[in-house]
C-alpha cells in the first residue's frame, strides 16, 4: 500500500427527502504517470489512482475512470440526490491493487 | 522648458489642487499601486503603452502629446507633467517630486474634513517595493496605512510575502481585507480570510465594495509561495456577488479591483450592475472615468502619485450622478500631515544609513514604465550582463519603480525601489535561440492578446545583449522575428545556447546574487552611469 | 519570467482523434447540451480546473488532445446523479484543447471542447 494516502469528503450531515447535494472528495495521491524520469534517467513506474466509485446505499452515483492526466491528489465534485437517510460510499483503486474506502452517513428530515 | 521651479509652484497652490465641489451624498477616495513609496519621488509616466484588438488607439493606450491633445491639456501645464511623459526632465525640475504619504494623508484629512465618512479604499500593490517594505516583511506599510484608516484593500504583490505573512497581517489589519476571486484552491472554495465584499452604509443609503485581487497571481508570481490560493477573473461569481449585495439592498456597486484596466473594461461589460470600479494594476492615470456600458472606471495611477476622489448622488436605490477628481499629490506644493512624517521617519529610521548610501550618479534620465525598455531597465541589463557574465539579459517588465532624474546621485534606496521583491535571485542559465524565442513569444501573448482576459502579466521582458522586432498585430507564435545576438550582430541560432541571466524567476529553487546587490556593484564601479540609448527593439503593428 | 519547461512534447492532436474515433466507433459526434468548462489561462498547468456537464448522457470521456497520451478520464453517470455533471483537475502539458465526448442513452455521441492556455508566466504590474 502506498504511504499517506488519505481520502477526504465533503458532504452535508442533513438533507431533505429528495434534494439534490454537492459533493467534493479528494484523495492525497502523487499520481505518479510513469512519463517522468528519475535522476539517473530511469522511468518511474506508472503508480496512479485508477478508479473511483460513488454510491449511495448501493446505488451508484459516479464511477470514474482515472488515467495519469489526472492531477495529483484526485479531486472530484458532483451532485447526488438523497433519497432517503443513509450512507455514501466512496471507494479508491490503486494500481498497486490498493482499495481504499471512506463512507459519510446523512440524515433525511 | 523654460519653467522655473518658483513659477511653477507659485502657480499651483493646495487649495487648487484639493478644490472639489462637494456632490451627492457619498465620497469614495482611491489610492492604489502604491507599492511602499513613502517618500516623495519622480514618476514618469509612459511613452509607449499599446493598446491592442478593441482598446487600440483608446485610453490608456494614449501617451504623450496626444494624451494631451484628448484631454486639452496644455503643454508644460502642471497636467502634463502628472499625467503624460515628454520634455519629463525639464518639468520635474520645475515642478518637483511627487507623492509621499504624508502629502496624501493631508489629501484624505481634507477630504474628509469635507466629507468625515467618505470611504478610502485601498487597490493593492501596498505592501510591496522597498527596502524598507523587504526589511520590514510589509509592516512598514501596514503601520502606515493603518495611520490612514482605509475601510478595505485588495491584493497583488502582497502574496509574495508568502500565504504566512499574508495571513498574520491580515488576521489583525482594521479594516477588510477583500477578495471575491480569491478561493482556497484545495476545495475550490472562497475563504474566510478574504471575504468577497462589505457593506457601508452612508448618509442612509447603503454602499457595496466588491474587492477583485489580481486575477493571474499564480501565473505573474511564484505560485509556490501561495500555494493554499486560487484566483482568477471569476466572473460568474462576481456577477453572483452582484446580485447578492442588490438583494441586501445595495444602493451602489462599487468593485475595488487589481484587474488591470482592459480587464476591467470587459468585466464591466460581462457583469452587469456595477456602478463604479476603482481600478488599480496597470498604473494608468486619466483625469476622468471612462464609462464601459453603465459602469465608470477610474483608474489611480501608481506609486502615491495620485489620490482620487469620487463623490456620488445615491438616491432610490440608484447611482444618479457622480463627480470625480484625480488629484495629483504635488510633493512641494501639498504640506506634509506633520504626524504621518513622523510615522514615515519612525519606519524608516532604524535603516537611515544604508537607504541614504550614494552608489553612484546618473547621467540620464533613467525610468522604467512603459511597453519595452526604459532606461532603468537597461541599467539593470548592463549590470546583469557584465556582473554575471552573460551574453543575454532578461529582466521583468513590472510596472513599478520610481524615476532618477539626470545628474541625480543614485543611493542604496533607489535601486531597492526598482528591484525590491521576495524572489529577486539574479539566475545564470543557458538556453537555446529556439526556447528564447517561445519564452518572449510567450510573454508577448500576455501582453498584446486581443482579448484582455488573457492579459495577465504586466509590460514587455526587458532585453540586453538581443534586439528584436516584434509586430504586436500577430498571434503568439508569429510576432517575433530578426532576434539578433548584440555582441557579435550575427541571428540568434536556435540550435545553439546562450548564457542568459535574469532575475524574478517564478520558478521555487532559483539560485543567484539578489538583484539589487548586482545592481549596486555594477553603479558602484561605473561611479556615474550612462545608458545608451536602447534602438534594439523594433516595434510595428501598433 | 521563468527559464525553464514548455515546448518540447509533440503536438499530439491526431492521437487524440484516434482515440475518439476508436470510443465512437466512428460514429458522427454532434453538438447539444454538452459543455466543458475551463479556464482561459491554467493558473498551473499540473493542476487545471475542468467541469463537464453531460444531461442524458451515460458516460463522458475527456481528452486532452496536446498531452502525450491524450486519455483523461471515463466519468460514468448512476442513477442518483441528476445533473450528469462533474468536476476535476487535471494536467496539461502545454496550450491544448480538452475534449469531451459524451455517449448518449440513444446511443448517439456529443462532443464539446475547450481550449486551455498554459504559460510560462512571470512578470506582474
Ligand atoms: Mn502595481
Ligand atoms: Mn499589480
Amino acid at each position: 500500500m502506498a504511504s499517506g494516502v488519505k481520502p477526504r469528503v465533503k458532504v452535508p450531515k442533513t438533507a431533505s427527502a429528495g434534494e439534490t447535494i454537492t459533493i467534493k472528495t479528494l484523495i492525497s495521491h502523487k499520481m505518479e504517470s510513469g512519463q517522468r524520469k528519475d535522476d539517473d534517467g530511469n522511468v518511474i513506474p506508472r503508480s496512479i489512482i485508477n478508479r473511483f466509485v460513488a454510491d449511495f446505499n448501493g446505488q451508484n452515483i459516479i464511477d470514474v475512470t482515472l488515467e495519469p492526466a489526472i492531477s495529483t491528489n484526485p479531486y472530484f465534485q458532483f451532485e447526488a440526490i438523497v433519497p432517503e437517510s443513509g450512507e455514501f460510499q466512496f471507494t479508491w483503486y490503486d494500481d498497486d491493487g490498493s482499495v481504499y474506502e471512506t463512507s459519510k452517513a446523512i440524515e433525511v428530515s | 522648458g523654460n519653467w522655473s521651479r518658483l513659477a511653477a509652484q507659485q502657480a499651483l497652490t493646495q487649495e487648487q489642487l484639493l478644490e472639489f465641489d462637494t456632490f451627492g451624498n457619498v465620497s469614495l477616495i482611491h489610492v492604489t499601486d502604491i507599492h511602499a513609496q513613502l517618500k516623495p519621488i519622480y514618476f514618469r509616466e509612459p511613452s509607449v503603452n499599446m493598446g491592442v484588438g478593441d482598446n487600440k488607439g483608446a485610453v490608456p493606450h494614449v501617451t504623450g502629446a496626444e494624451f494631451r491633445k484628448l484631454y486639452g491639456i496644455a503643454d508644460g501645464s502642471p497636467s502634463h507633467y502628472a499625467l503624460s511623459s515628454g520634455d519629463f526632465s525639464a518639468l520635474a525640475q520645475a515642478y518637483g517630486r511627487v507623492g509621499g504619504l504624508d502629502r496624501v494623508a493631508t489629501v484624505i484629512k481634507a477630504i474628509r474634513a469635507d466629507r468625515p465618512d467618505a470611504i478610502l479604499l485601498d487597490g493593492g500593490d501596498t505592501w510591496h517595493g522597498s527596502y524598507t517594505c523587504y526589511h520590514t516583511k510589509g509592516q512598514d506599510m501596514v503601520n502606515v496605512m493603518n495611520a490612514l484608516q482605509p475601510d478595505a484593500m485588495t491584493f497583488h504583490w502582497e502574496f509574495t510575502l508568502g500565504s504566512d505573512r499574508v495571513a498574520e497581517i491580515v488576521e489583525a489589519l482594521p479594516f477588510a481585507a477583500l477578495g471575491q476571486n480569491i478561493f482556497d484552491a484545495e476545495w475550490d472554495e472562497p475563504t474566510e480570510l478574504f471575504p468577497p465584499y462589505k457593506m457601508f452604509e452612508r448618509a442612509g443609503t447603503k454602499i457595496a465594495v466588491i474587492g477583485q485581487a489580481f486575477p493571474y497571481m499564480p501565473i505573474a508570481n511564484p505560485r509556490w509561495m501561495f500555494p493554499e490560493y486560487a484566483f482568477g477573473i471569476r466572473d460568474e461569481n462576481m456577477q453572483a456577488m452582484v446580485d447578492e449585495v442588490r438583494s441586501q439592498g445595495a444602493d451602489c456597486v462599487v468593485v475595488l479591483s487589481h484587474n488591470g484596466f482592459d480587464v476591467d473594461k470587459k468585466m464591466a461589460t460581462v457583469v452587469s450592475g456595477i456602478d463604479v470600479i476603482l481600478s488599480g494594476h496597470t498604473h494608468d492615470a486619466l483625469p476622468e472615468p471612462v464609462l464601459a456600458g453603465e459602469t465608470i472606471i477610474v483608474p489611480s495611477g501608481s506609486n502615491g502619485k495620485f489620490v482620487s476622489r469620487v463623490d456620488l448622488d445615491v438616491r432610490d436605490g440608484r447611482m444618479m450622478g457622480y463627480r470625480h477628481k484625480l488629484i495629483p499629490i504635488f510633493a512641494d506644493v501639498i504640506e506634509p500631515d506633520p504626524e504621518m512624517a513622523a510615522l514615515i521617519d519612525a519606519q524608516r529610521a532604524p535603516f537611515e544609513a544604508q537607504l541614504t548610501e550614494v552608489i553612484g550618479q546618473t547621467e540620464g534620465l533613467l525610468y522604467r514604465r512603459g511597453n519595452f525598455n526604459g532606461t532603468w531597465d537597461d541599467l539593470i541589463c548592463d549590470a546583469l550582463l557584465s556582473e554575471r557574465d552573460a551574453e543575454i539579459a532578461l529582466s521583468p517588465g513590472v510596472r513599478w519603480g520610481p524615476s532618477l532624474l539626470p545628474g541625480q546621485d543614485i543611493t542604496r534606496e533607489d535601486i531597492w525601489n526598482v528591484t525590491s521583491m521576495s524572489y529577486g535571485e539574479a539566475y545564470r542559465t543557458e538556453m537555446t535561440g529556439e526556447f528564447l524565442k517561445v519564452v518572449l513569444e510567450d510573454v508577448a501573448d500576455n501582453i498584446f492578446n486581443p482579448d484582455p482576459y488573457y492579459q495577465q502579466g504586466g509590460d514587455m521582458v526587458r532585453t540586453g545583449g538581443i534586439g528584436y522586432r516584434i509586430d504586436v498585430s500577430k498571434p503568439q507564435g508569429d510576432r517575433i522575428s530578426d532576434l539578433t545576438l548584440l555582441r557579435s550582430g550575427e541571428a540568434i541560432d536556435p540550435n545553439r545556447s546562450y548564457v542568459v541571466a535574469g532575475w524574478a524567476s517564478v520558478n521555487e529553487g532559483t539560485e543567484g546574487p539578489q538583484i539589487w546587490d548586482v545592481v549596486e556593484s555594477h553603479i558602484a564601479k561605473q561611479g556615474t552611469v550612462s545608458v545608451q540609448p536602447n534602438t534594439s527593439v523594433e516595434v510595428v503593428g501598433a | 519570467l521563468a527559464a525553464t519547461g514548455l515546448g518540447a512534447l509533440p503536438a499530439s492532436a491526431s492521437l487524440a482523434e484516434d482515440e475518439i474515433a476508436k470510443l465512437t466507433g466512428g460514429a458522427e459526434t454532434g453538438a447539444g447540451d454538452l459543455k466543458i468548462t475551463a479556464p482561459e489561462i491554467a493558473e498551473n498547468g499540473n493542476t487545471v480546473p475542468i467541469d463537464v456537464s453531460a444531461p442524458g448522457a451515460v458516460m463522458v470521456a475527456l481528452f486532452a488532445d496536446g498531452n502525450p497520451t491524450p486519455a483523461v478520464a471515463t466519468i460514468k453517470f448512476g442513477p442518483l446523479n441528476p445533473s450528469h455533471e462533474a468536476s476535476t483537475r487535471i494536467r496539461l502539458a502545454e496550450t491544448q484543447n480538452v475534449i469531451a465526448i459524451a455517449q448518449m442513452e440513444d446511443g448517439s455521441f456529443q462532443r464539446a471542447s475547450a481550449e486551455v492556455k498554459v504559460t510560462i508566466g512571470g512578470c506582474g504590474g
